[in-house]
């Protein structure tokens, strides 16, 4: 077999591992090969997992030799974003404060993975605690995206979206707070999924904010994504909100989407999500989807969402009241970096006060200050009240168009990828980029980002699918359908046009 | 006068309590922090038991690591139902749990987890009695559920202070060990009863607690901590018109760790602020700290420059929204308040008033009970506790409750003088043996040969050599003077080493005397 291994989907190499026509460990070097070869240029990865990822993938085929049962994932590497836990694995969230911190536990999606014999290839690059649009906001310096290395590769997944992107990886685990594993995924050509809240443990995601954090799939396809779906999906007993219900049957909705029919399926194009701010390619890529979609069966029709106005400013209100909290824990007492006062008494306040400042990066600092004032007695009421009462009507509007449409589509960005550095000293710029992505976390509902194609300017477009809480399986279901179409009509993936990297006989067997 | 300047007076300043009190009027309110018996911490499954060697009792949650997440242990909110419903309390349909914000090395996660404008148990109140039977009501405002903060020692500096201290252990196995903090309304129109109301209010609040037995409700131990906010007003003519008056500036009064010191604390105070005010100067408004060897208390962190806690619902955590079927079946399950149940046994036992407060004061109505349950007549059962056995506790400094005498050792020994085996002194002996752990009293009896000598045989000749001993006395009781018997009766204990039963002694002589 001749063919390169870390160009095959997980669905196909599940089914060449299940064939006996390759080995896990062959799967695992693959990619590791490939990691190897490329991320000096992409910079995906923070941690390298190779040896571990090789005696897992080892125990993985000594398994299937024995004659054991395996889950459809069992030897399919994956990456994971470095602000989930692994056990014995240095966990940094992309910050200085935790460079050398090494957990003690698995996230529960970790567990999940390890338990389903998915050799981790290692820990990927982020903006740091997730705050970031781009992940420039690493203290590890910037990733770099597959389609041009000059630009971001979004954020604050920008690592697992590019290691999926530049074939180091078939999967990755991605977290999404306002956007960060769809966002990512659009900017390069990728499949990232954020599941419905609850449906996907957070034990072990260091949280950002709290009520908006979930886990969720990065892949190349659709199916892919909804394997993994499956796989860290269920309830937890260790996240008070998960949910209790099982795992949504994405599989067999993703395998329906493909089959490419969609007739009697209602499809609300959400009218505050075109226009003003999004770039030309983008629409014209959107409005081909919908032609899509529509060609597929799907009754269309646009609905409003008139909230839709506040969410970036009620998001930036939730998010850093909650990420304020959730980052107090970093007090240089108990783990992670310690630094001493500059004259002065060592006091531990002292200590707290040194090392937060030395190693928190600026966009922490402003939103954990901007957090800080929003909860402040005499604010609390008109800044993290008010913000709560735009949640309730977001809520209110998709209660509202779920009783016309089944799931609701949106470009997935206003913008292709922008050049590294060119709005890192203009947050609110950067913060634009999740103005369709943030409404779904206020929300609490599920949502996906297939690649539409190209814009004018040569750069992946993605488009969004929103579901209902609860009716995950339909996001991949309607992305199976558009994803189907739109690979048929390019004559292969949208990654088939990305530039090659690394060096031609790289990765290959 | 000495040169001192500042918001506080010092100690030599503070006003008499009586002089205060004729000037002022207290208004006080009451937080106390219950820690709950549950076997395993408000949202972890960490152990709780008390004096474990430090950091033992942790996991990912409790210290706060990255990602770890609290679940709520349903235990500790049954518990905290029923206290809620003990206080007359109504239940909230739902309640939240908060994050209050501020950065301690005590805190895992730079938050604790409480309760805010959601508690779980909310419009209560307690009634309960003085030592002179006056029956007071205090107003509860909530009972809410949170976790503990680690335990801090600090190494280095005065008297386990953090000023000055080199440095400070921190031990987690407390940190989210489930709390239930009870906050009254403010208490009024006390007058100079506010520092015994204050502390009858606790008392009546841990014997609340103890019934429950929803926490092991050791004050020295820390599992009740109570805090005293007071504050004085100008006294005026008329309830209404005092109740008109605005409240004064109030000071918070922590380490008030003992019945007692909650009345010494509160009777403080009144004077210190009365001082200041009448030197027209002003109460800052603060955290004070109560110190038991000079009985003052002395300025914490002002509460003008304290945090602003920013609470804000905690996201982690579901709502609290127990069932109305669940608060009944708890309802189902309240013992009898400790005021009913003080007097139906008081009329059951049939104690004088003040026998009574003697037992309740002494904390060993339970004790009583249950050996009055093994068989122990009621007056007996009180005479052990509230006599020699509540001596032998104070002497070794332990609660009654950990003597190793039980309930049916006192009553076993009741038996045995019932039955004429032992005197009232062997008794004393026997459970002096008890005390010292060498087993029951019937062991002790006969392990040190403790028996009343009821051989007639033996005592006759004991009292026949007395007698013939003494032929003056002897004499004296023929003649009829049958007082003149007392020195043969102690001359025949004297013979028999105590073991004889002096009633029976006394018949024989007087018969053998007689002849």
């Amino acid at each position: 077999m001749s063919e390169d291994l870390t160009r095959l989907s997980a669905a196909e190499l599940s089914t060449l591992m299940a064939d006996g026509e390759v080995s896990a460990r062959e799967v695992t070097e693959a990619h590791l090969a490939r990691i190897h070869d490329v991320d000096d240029d992409v910079h995906a990865f923070v941690l390298v997992n190779d040896t571990d990822a090789i005696l897992e993938a080892r125990r993985v085929d000594e398994a299937r030799y024995r004659g054991e049962e395996l889950g459809p994932l069992a030897g399919v590497p994956i990456a994971v974003k470095d602000l989930l836990t692994t056990r014995g694995m240095r966990t940094t969230c992309g910050s200085r404060i935790l460079e050398d911190w090494v957990p003690v536990y698995d996230a529960t999606v970790v567990a999940k993975v390890r338990d389903a014999g998915m050799p981790i290839l290692g820990k990927t690059n982020m903006d740091e605690f997730a705050m970031g649009s781009s992940t420039e906001h690493s203290a590890f310096g910037p990733t770099h995206n597959p389609w041009d290395l000059d630009r971001i590769p979004g954020g604050s997944g920008g690592g697992s979206s590019a290691a999926v992107a530049a074939f180091e990886a078939p999967l990755a685990l991605g977290t999404d707070t306002g956007g960060s594993i769809r966002q990512p995924a659009a900017v390069t050509g990728t499949v990232g999924a954020k599941p419905t809240y609850g449906a996907v443990s957070r034990y072990g995601l260091v949280a950002m904010a709290s009520s908006l954090d979930q886990v969720g799939p990065c892949s190349r396809t659709v199916l892919d994504a909804a394997m993994l779906h499956e796989v860290i999906g269920g309830h937890d007993p260790h996240d008070a909100t998960s949910l209790p219900e099982p795992v949504a049957p994405a599989v067999a909705y993703a395998r329906q989407g493909m089959a490419g029919d969609l007739r009697g399926v209602r499809i609300g194009i959400v009218g505050e999500l075109r226009g003003d701010g999004f770039q030309q390619g983008v629409l014209e890529r959107y409005a081909e989807a919908l032609g899509v979609l529509e060609d597929l069966g799907a009754e269309m029709q646009v609905v409003s969402c008139p909230s839709f106005a506040y969410t970036l400013a009620a998001y930036y209100l939730i998010m850093p009241s909650e990420a304020s909290s959730n980052l107090a824990r970093f007090d240089a007492m108990r783990y992670g970096l310690r630094l001493s006062p500059q004259g002065g008494p060592v006091t531990a306040e002292a200590v707290m006060g040194a090392t937060r400042e030395a190693a928190f990066g600026p966009e922490v600092k402003r939103r954990v200050i901007l957090g800080t004032y929003a909860l402040s007695a005499g604010y609390r009421d008109a800044y993290y009240g008010s913000a709560q009462k735009v949640r309730t009507l977001v809520q209110e509007d998709l209660a509202h168009a779920w009783e016309a449409v089944d799931v609701l589509v949106s470009p997935t960005c206003p913008t292709t990828a922008f050049r590294i550095g060119e709005k890192v000293d203009n947050p609110m710029a950067m913060y634009l980029s999740d103005t369709a992505t943030i409404p779904a976390n206020l929300a609490g509902i599920p949502g996906i980002s297939v690649p539409a194609g190209l814009a004018e300017d040569g750069l992946p477009v993605g488009v969004q699918v929103l579901a209902p809480a609860r009716a995950d399986a339909w996001i991949y279901r309607v992305g199976a359908a558009l994803e189907a179409v739109l690979t048929e009509r390019w004559g292969g993936g949208l990654l088939d046009r990305a530039p090659m990297l690394g060096t031609p006989t790289g990765g290959a067997r | 006068m000495s040169e001192m300047s500042g918001p506080t007076a010092r100690a030599g300043h503070a006003m008499s309590f009586e002089a205060a009190m004729e000037r002022f009027d207290p208004v006080f309110g009451i937080e106390v922090h219950v820690e709950l018996n549950t076997a395993t911490k408000m949202f972890c499954g960490c152990a709780t038991a008390f004096g474990a060697p430090p950091n033992t009792q942790v996991c990912p949650v409790c210290l706060g690591l990255p990602g770890a997440m609290p679940t709520a242990n349903v235990e500790a909110v049954e518990s905290a139902i029923r206290l809620g419903l003990a206080l007359n309390c109504s239940i909230a349909a739902s309640s939240r749990f908060a994050r209050k914000n501020y950065f301690y090395p005590d805190l895992a996660k730079d938050y604790q987890i409480s309760q805010y404008d959601e508690p779980i148990n909310y419009d209560g109140h307690l009634t309960f009695e003085l030592d002179d039977g006056t029956s007071v009501r205090v107003e509860i405002e909530r009972a809410h559920m949170e976790e503990d903060a680690a335990k801090l020692t600090h190494v280095g500096g005065a008297a386990g202070r953090i000023h000055g201290a080199a440095y400070s252990l921190v031990d987690y196995n407390r940190a989210g060990v489930p709390l239930i903090e009870i906050v009254t309304k403010p208490v009024q129109g006390m007058g100079s009863r506010a520092p015994e109301v204050a502390r009858a209010y606790v008392a009546a609040l841990r014997d609340v607690v103890r019934a429950l037995e929803i926490s092991d409700a050791r004050m020295d131990q820390g599992s009740i901590r109570a805090d005293v906010n007071l504050s004085l007003r100008p006294r005026v003519d008329g309830e209404d018109a005092q109740r008109a008056v605005p409240l004064g500036k109030r000071t918070e009064t922590k380490n008030v760790n003992s019945l007692r010191t909650i009345e010494l604390a509160v009777r403080y105070e009144c004077g210190r602020q009365a001082a200041l005010l009448a030197a027209g100067r002003p109460v800052v408004q603060e955290t004070r700290h109560f110190h038991e060897d000079t009985g003052r208390t002395t300025p914490g962190r002002s509460k003008e420059e304290a945090e602003d806690y920013r609470y804000f619902p905690e996201p982690d955590l579901l709502p609290v929204v127990p069932s109305r079927d669940w608060v009944e079946k708890l309802r189902a399950t309240l013992p009898e308040p400790p005021a009913e149940r003080r007097r139906r046994l008081q009329r059951e036992w049939g104690f004088t008033d003040l026998e009574m407060r003697d037992a309740v004061r002494g904390g060993v109505l339970t004790l009583i009970e249950e050996t009055v349950a093994a068989g122990a007549p009621p007056a007996g059962a009180r005479k052990w506790w509230t006599g020699e056995l509540m001596r032998a506790a104070n002497d070794a400094g332990v609660d009654i409750a950990q003597l190793p005498v039980t309930p049916a050792h006192v009553a076993e020994l009741e038996g045995l003088i019932a039955g004429g085996a032992l005197t009232d002194k062997l008794a004393r002996q026997a459970l002096a043996g008890t005390l010292a752990g060498e087993g029951s009293p019937a062991d002790v009896a006969q392990a040190r040969g403790l028996a009343v000598v009821s051989d007639d045989g033996a005592l006759v000749a004991a009292v026949d050599a007395a007698l013939a001993a003494n032929p003056d006395v002897a004499r004296k009781i023929r003649g009829g003077k049958i007082a003149a018997a007392g020195a043969i009766v102690g001359a025949v204990m004297k013979a028999t080493r105590g073991q004889a039963d002096a009633a029976r002694v006394r018949e024989l002589i007087l018969g053998r005397g007689g002849e």
